[in-house]
């Protein structure tokens, strides 16, 4: 049993909130300035330009990108060989959500309940938490600040069985159409096609912390991928919906075996930032 | 295309001449407000109450800003999506709000408002939040302190990059 303490769960939680706010992943930056190179319209490009320059003021002035700075989600691979010591490790993860949103002036945007007061918790706790073991003794943490703007926009539907691939690429279109504007374009499209209800909508979230034009590996869902990004930059959304061909830097696809009367999809949608940031201890 | 140069207070003679797709940089005085500001609002006026502040030509930018670091006037403060205060806007319009700066669609009940008020909506970029929060010169709270970031904050604001998303004629950038 390899020990891993709490105490240091916690800092590196609080480092990796202040750097997933502070600092736009290299991924995206490049693939901004490809879009840049790209994109047609004026207005489009001026709006490009400005996101890069965003990204560089708050990298340097050690400031978040986007002040929805996001509720926390936290993805932990544990290794079934590691023992958590000197403390609990979700309330560890929670203390370091705490410091970091603390330490690195971003936004409080928690609520205790959803619909009675709406009180906020003033720490930008509880982090959503997904786990999963996995043979070793490492433990994976992955913090990826999530903006409600664009998780507004996300959607899920049990689809037929008999609706196929095309039913998959229109309520996928359908989704990004009806966001338009407000997701904060150009975005990056997460989609979970499978299983259950609830592990299509974890698909889709989890696809997101995948690098930006990593396609799937089977060649049937990356083929998938790049219609539905070729499509997607075709509706003329645009950065910041005003039109113009950079609508998506990305579309990210999970499958999982599902039920014979069923296909879940899921979409969770990202803005142009698509925070994560991830350290193995 | 050139930028149009505007200081707030917005009134409806300035308004009338913005349109759909102008580029502008607005000066001045403006103030923020979101979801639990406008919701408590409303309440206000449905209990016949006076608003916290004479609206009449001003600006309202939709925004829950970050904290501010030291040295700094305000933390990262981006638009936030416009569409979740529909339901609360046409009655502030009413009161004479004139402008307004957010990101995302408009419903119609808003649209008709504004056409009938003669007010504005512009949008910033999402997400630009650190670039917009070097626009911001003052920053002090004016009603609602116990909403924290929801609270409204009164701001100058020195050439903040916006466009006329809607303008009062009810012509829709997103639309063309």
């Amino acid at each position: 049993m390899r020990k891993i303490s709490a105490k240091d769960i916690t800092s590196q939680v609080e480092k990796l909130c202040i750097d997933a706010n502070h600092n736009l992943n290299e991924d995206i930056k490049d693939a901004l300035k490809k879009a840049l190179g790209e994109e047609k319209s004026s207005l489009g490009k001026e709006i490009l330009e400005q996101i890069l320059e965003n990204a560089r003021i708050a990298h340097e002035e050690k400031m978040p990108m986007c002040q929805d700075t996001g509720m926390a989600v936290v993805f932990l691979e544990i290794g079934q060989d590691v023992s958590i010591v000197d403390g609990d490790l979700y309330e560890a993860i929670n203390q370091g959500v705490r410091q970091g949103y603390q330490k690195g002036y971003l936004r409080k945007s928690v609520v205790d309940d959803p619909f009675i007061h709406r009180i906020n918790t003033g720490d930008n706790t509880p982090a959503i938490m997904h786990t999963t073991i996995v043979p070793g003794e490492r433990l994976k943490i992955v913090i990826a600040p999530k903006g409600f703007g664009s998780e507004n926009m996300s959607t899920l539907k049990m689809l037929k069985p008999a609706d196929g691939v095309k039913g998959i690429k229109d309520f996928v279109i359908d989704t990004v159409k009806k966001a338009g504007p407000n997701p904060c374009p150009p975005i990056v499209v997460g989609v979970g096609i499978g299983g259950t209800m609830e592990k299509a909508a974890y698909l889709a979230k989890k696809s997101l912390i995948r690098s930006l034009g990593q396609h799937h590996e089977n060649d049937e869902v990356a083929g998938l991928e790049k219609e539905l990004l070729e499509e997607i930059n075709r509706l003329n959304i645009g950065p910041q919906g005003l039109g113009g061909n950079t609508t998506a830097l990305g579309v990210h696809i999970e499958t999982f075996p599902t039920h014979i009367a069923g296909m879940p999809v899921a979409v969770n949608i990202n803005c142009h930032a698509t925070r994560h940031a991830e350290a193995i201890l | 295309m050139e930028k149009k140069k505007i200081v707030t207070p917005l009134t409806a003679e300035i308004a009338e001449n913005l349109h759909a797709g102008d580029k502008v940089l607005l000066s001045g005085i403006i103030y923020t407000g979101r979801d639990a500001a406008h919701k408590r609002m409303i309440e206000t006026l449905q209990m016949g109450n006076p608003l916290p502040i004479d609206f009449t030509d001003q600006v309202i930018y939709y925004v829950g800003p970050c904290p501010a670091p030291p040295g700094k006037v305000i933390g990262s403060a981006g638009p936030t999506t416009s569409g979740r205060v529909d339901s609360y806007t046409p009655a502030l319009l009413d009161k004479g709000l004139k402008g307004m700066i957010g990101k995302g669609l408009r419903d119609q009940q808003v649209i008709d408002s504004m056409k009938e008020n003669k007010a504005v909506y512009f949008t910033a970029v999402g997400g630009a939040a650190a670039l917009i929060a070097k626009c911001i010169k003052t920053m002090e709270v004016v009603a609602y302190p116990d909403l924290g970031p929801e609270a409204i904050h009164k701001l100058v604001v020195e050439n903040m990059p916006v466009t006329v998303t809607i303008d009062c004629y009810g012509n829709n950038l997103y639309e063309r």
